[in-house]
């Protein structure tokens, strides 16, 4: 029990609770402060990811044209978040002039042709089909960045308790956690400027905001782009620990985030750090817990794995709950974040 | 007007109609013996897979071998349903081949397949699966992939993708036609549940695809575990899902909306209400497919192609049923009255309308539709559920409802037809795993010339 | 009924619907609205005085807010022309009508609830530069320019008796209060035409007379106000000019005192409730209120068919 207890503690700074806060912090400026039904972030997250592993794996600039690493590297978030500009332009386009369930369709579906796409076995070349892109094609260049490495400028701070820090891993959590409080900084300042204002202008009413003489439609676009370049960095961070596997970026990641922005607070600065944090820690409880009641042979002959898919009925079920009992959740104030429509 | 039906009326002759084409659809097929139980392997990590020649074809005695990191080795053999699974001892870089020489005589593997790599570490589970075709029915490219690795559009007929070549005829065209037709028919009797929801209660209800899986699940458990015929069993699903959709409202719904919560937040509340049934489902049964143990290989030929009789009686069952659900909301009382709520719920309230008792009316017969839906996909994607049956069509659902204009059930049926056949048709030029995207791209470009869909409702655009 | 020619010192020329003002601030010629069949808006030209405070009345029904809508560029026409100030505003989009100074309020008030007051205030003020992203998160660069809105805003609040509130929700307000940070939201951006739209509608009558002295200010500080109204009491007690439209056209036009004798007024507002006072219109407008639902329900329906 206790070991189940730290072992989920141990998800709480992990590299994929950072991705899915930054890919919330991303949502939150749709949803929370724009009013965007954006029911796509997980087309965001795989545009990044796919852009920046094949713009490494492809393109790779290192070994072509004698780049550093690191400036490799940086070419490719780059290339990656261009990438989620034109598929937010594209998508934004045609929608944001409708009313916003026409945005919830059309995210939703542009998430999944974004994934057919990548894992159609005519592209396998390209995106490696639906087997997706070893980890040994695109961290070439993230690995050898790792400054806290042997031989590292910073390699003499990787030592005592931050010894972690040298390993991939280590890096990959610090670089991560670093970008999410770049984006919580940037959130922080935009929404307290004139420009945030107008923002949360509009979630309130559209209408109202263009008889100001503000442009509703530029105001929203500029939401989610931004909003959608949170994702695509979100989903690089993601496939840092992992592999690019495309249906890793199925409609039920989109879901997760939403549930980790809503179990934060959707309209604050901090709610979604908090809500994907706490969203990874309590998949990893329930999840172990389940394991330890199937060690106990609680559920009869079923597998463990079975057993183990009671883990997402708890969120499910935390999901409805949190939006009917708390919809501003846990860092909202009652009377600014309950929302409405 | 029209009072010559009773309000009662309606209420049972849908159902009546049901059964009597349920006996049809069942052609006194008894259920076959016991199918095995959706397999699932105790393991973590493992591999695992079907082998079939085709979607309805399991190979049984197949060898397929694992190796990987210190030096692991497995190995499986096919079953009599095509399954196999090799447990790993945890992540890392594996390779999984066929051993061609166990592959009956006559087929051929597609020669990209025989010897793959994979790395286990993001999902625990890897599906692998082994284009097996005809000799020469795989182009030497390297384009034929890895067919359906995670398993997750649309199940078992992804191995025609390596089958199909690019030579377009007519034969073949009717064939995708008539595929498309039976595909969008079935569509369209979902579709018309989540439209007849949306119109009356404004809800777009993300959890519809779990009602469709409900309706394959209830049929399983009828035919196959309980042993009943098909004819029984379809009437037990109307019965269920009916009940199904009734509990949606009395226990959700309802209560959300006296309530008063908003939209977007009830539209939350069914991506929750999606996630908890549907990984429920799998709780339950597993993460597999699980084989119908009912008898489905009827072929009727015509001219130059093979059709299912199964098939055939789908599409009938489908044109029935929603001549039937044109009849309940143009001609009889409460059909007008639901009408009459979608258009403006509280004109209707103020006209005397018991709003509620129209929209526990509209989710009782949405869940029997959806239910019937769920058995006819079951029927399409030979004679099989999963899971997640409901869940991968589910874009395809709002797809329709979206492409027909929301709300508008006439227009969800046309926007279903055309989704039905742009599917299954794209399939002659363009990769089958692509057939859903482009389903949904046609769905972007409709709605960027006509925002309102085909038949919709011109909305006020800002 | 008249023969003789009245004049009037805002118009120049005889007084009559469509006639020519002496110093106008918005022409508009040939006005089209139809949805499918049904012309809601038909405006031959009319003339809106500058400096003064014009109502728009008519029955429901008549294309009031219509015509609203499209001189501020909510709504498109299928032809016409008009301008303000020698502008040509056909074609502009709502917000760019804003910018030009013409800036409108709503019937149904659209306060933004889960702003404060005094947020919702500061949105008003025009070319703010830290409303442009790549300067918002550059405090520095917009930080006077906000301090002297804050200021303005806080002398608006004061003036609209709402200072008080300045740190509420919008969403707290009484729907008179809301109106009236409405009208002052609009005042923010120094409009040349402020457009109100039923300001009476939904508030309390112990406001009514704090909204009014707040209208008749904007004339002395140089605005112009062109208002829809059905409270016939406001409209006598603080217009200059009324402008009367019914079926979509303007069929009448001139100063308060002689409009409400104006037989074609009385004929299109009253029909056949001949005696009725105008400014208790309770019963002819719960009538009137079902017939525009009926005409708003058919142009939707049309708009289907179109």
């Amino acid at each position: 029990m206790l070991d189940v207890l730290l072992g989920s503690l141990g998800n709480l700074i992990s590299a994929e609770s950072a991705a899915y806060a930054l890919a919330a912090i991303g949502l939150g400026i749709h949803f929370g402060y724009a009013g965007l039904l954006n029911f796509g972030q997980a087309g965001f997250m795989a545009i990044g990811a796919y852009g920046f592993a094949i713009f490494t794996r492809f393109v790779d600039p290192t070994t072509q044209f004698g780049w550093p690493s690191w400036l490799s590297l940086i070419a490719a978030i780059l290339f990656a978040v261009v990438c989620s500009v034109i598929f937010a332009l594209i998508l934004g386009i045609p929608t944001l002039r409708l009313r916003g369930d026409y945005l919830a369709i059309v995210t939703i579906a542009s998430a999944e042709i974004v994934r057919f796409v990548a894992r159609t076995q005519d592209l396998t070349e390209v995106t490696g089909g639906s087997q997706g892109i070893r980890g040994t094609d695109y961290k070439g260049d993230i690995n050898a960045s790792n400054p806290f490495a042997d031989g590292g400028w910073l390699h003499w701070v990787a030592s005592g308790p931050l010894e972690s820090l040298s390993s991939n891993n280590g890096w990959y959590t610090f670089l991560s956690w670093v970008l999410v409080i770049v984006a919580v900084v940037l959130v922080w300042g935009l929404m307290r400027s004139p420009w945030g204002r107008v923002i949360k202008g509009i979630r309130e009413d559209e209408d109202a905001v263009r008889s100001l003489g503000k442009n509703v439609y530029s105001y929203k676009m500029q939401a989610l782009v931004l909003g959608g370049v949170m994702g695509a960095i979100a989903g690089i961070l993601f496939i840092f620990p992992r592999a690019v596997q495309p249906d890793s970026f199925a409609t039920t990641l989109t879901f997760n985030v939403w549930t980790a922005l809503l179990l934060g607070g959707a309209a604050t600065v901090l709610g979604p750090v908090l809500g994907g944090v706490l969203f990874w820690f309590l998949l990893s409880f329930v999840r172990g817990l389940i394991a330890e009641l199937h060690g106990l042979g609680i559920f009869g002959t079923m597998s463990a794995s079975q057993a183990g898919q009671l883990a997402f009925v708890a969120v499910g079920v935390a999901l409805v709950v949190l939006v009917v009992f708390r919809p501003q959740g846990i860092m909202g104030n009652k009377k600014e974040l309950s929302f409405h429509v | 007007m029209e009072k010559t039906l009773r309000p009662a009326r309606w209420w049972l002759a849908i159902p009546a109609l049901l059964a009597a084409l349920a006996v049809a659809l069942g052609l006194g097929a008894p259920p076959a013996d016991a199918t095995a139980p959706p397999s699932d392997s105790g393991s973590a990590y493992q591999f695992q897979g079907i082998v079939r020649s085709d979607p309805q074809t399991p190979i049984a005695g197949v060898v397929i071998n694992a190796s990987g990191p210190d030096g692991f080795a497995g190995t499986a053999t096919t079953a009599a349903d095509g399954r196999w699974s090799i447990p790993t001892p945890g992540p890392g870089d594996y390779t999984v081949s066929i051993d061609e020489t166990t592959v009956p005589d006559g087929l051929e593997v597609n020669p990209a397949h025989i010897s793959r790599d994979f790395t286990l570490g993001t999902t625990s589970s890897q599906s692998v699966l082994f284009g097996i075709g005809a000799p020469g029915s795989f182009a030497p490219a390297p384009s034929a992939g890895s067919g359906d690795g995670g398993g997750d559009d649309g199940g078992s007929e992804s191995n025609e993708s390596t089958s199909s070549s690019s030579s377009f005829s007519w034969s073949r065209l009717g064939q995708r036609l008539f595929t498309g037709l039976n595909f969008g028919l079935l569509l369209a009797l979902a579709a018309i549940g989540i439209t007849l929801i949306f119109g009356t209660t404004g809800v777009n209800n993300f959890a519809h695809g779990e009602m469709v899986t409900f309706g394959g699940f209830a049929f399983f458990l009828l035919t196959t575990t309980l042993g009943l015929p098909v004819w029984v069993a379809i009437i037990g699903v109307l019965i269920a899902s009916g009940a199904f959709g009734w509990l949606h409202d009395a226990a959700i719904f309802k209560p959300l909306r006296r309530r008063r919560v908003g939209l977007v937040q009830v539209l939350i509340v069914t991506i929750g209400l999606s996630i908890a049934l549907r990984y429920f489902y799998q709780f339950l049964f597993g993460g597999g497919s699980s084989t119908l143990a009912v008898d489905n290989s009827a072929r009727i030929s015509f001219g130059t192609f093979n059709v299912n009789v199964s098939n055939i009686v789908s599409m009938v069952v489908s044109v029935v049923i929603l001549g039937a659900v044109a009849y309940f909301l143009t001609r009889t009382r409460i059909g007008k009255a639901t009408r009459a709520v979608s258009d403006n719920a509280g004109l209707a309230a103020a006209s005397g309308i018991n709003v509620d008792r129209v929209i526990r009316i509209v989710w009782v017969i949405a869940g029997m539709l959806t239910g019937l839906s769920g058995v006819l996909y079951a029927y399409f994607i030979g004679a099989s559920v999963r899971w997640d049956m409901g869940f991968l069509i589910l874009l395809l659902l709002f797809a329709s409802v979206t492409l027909g204009g929301l709300g508008s059930a006439f227009g969800a049926l046309v926007g279903a037809l055309i989704i039905g056949i742009v599917t299954e048709v794209s399939t002659l030029w363009l990769p089958s795993d692509l057939r859903f995207a482009v389903a949904l791209v046609i769905l972007i470009l409709v709605l960027l010339v006509r925002p309102q869909g085909v038949l919709g409702r011109k909305e006020r655009i800002g | 009924m008249s023969d003789t020619q009245i004049t009037h010192p805002l118009v120049d020329g005889p007084v009559g619907p469509g006639c020519k003002k002496v110093d106008p601030i918005v022409i508009a010629d040939g006005v089209k609205r139809q949805f499918g069949g049904l012309t809601a808006v038909d405006v031959a030209h009319v003339e809106i005085p500058r400096n003064a405070i014009t109502a728009l009345i008519g029955p429901n029904g008549a294309g009031k807010t219509t015509f609203f809508n499209l001189l501020t560029g909510f709504d498109k026409p299928n032809e016409g022309n008009w301008q303000l100030d020698d502008q040509s505003l056909a074609n502009v989009p709502a917000y760019k009508v804003a910018r030009r100074g013409m800036v409108r309020t709503f019937q149904l008030t659209k306060s933004l609830g889960r702003l404060t007051v005094l947020q919702n205030m500061l949105l008003g003020a025009r070319d703010q530069r830290g409303e442009r992203f790549l300067s918002a998160l550059l405090p520095f660069l917009w930080g006077r320019q906000e301090r002297a809105n804050v200021e303005r805003a806080d002398d608006l609040l004061r003036r609209f008796k709402l200072h008080e509130k300045r740190e509420d929700f919008a969403a707290s307000l009484s729907g008179g209060q809301r109106k009236l940070l409405e009208m002052a939201r609009s005042l923010m951006s120094d409009p040349r035409l402020v457009m109100l739209d039923e300001p009476m509608a939904g508030v309390n009558p112990a406001l009514t007379q704090s909204l009014l002295d707040h209208v008749l200010g904007l004339k002395d500080e140089g605005m112009s106000v062109l208002f829809v109204e059905h409270d016939m009491h406001m409209v006598r007690h603080i217009s200059d000019w009324v402008i009367v439209m019914a079926e979509g056209k303007v069929v009448a036009e001139g100063p308060p005192e002689s409009i409400m004798q104006d037989q074609a007024v009385v004929d299109a507002y009253l029909g056949a409730h001949h005696d009725t006072d105008l400014g208790t219109l309770t019963n002819q407008q719960v009538v009137q209120i079902e017939q525009e639902a009926a005409a708003e329900l058919a142009s939707t329906d049309e708009e289907e068919k179109a």
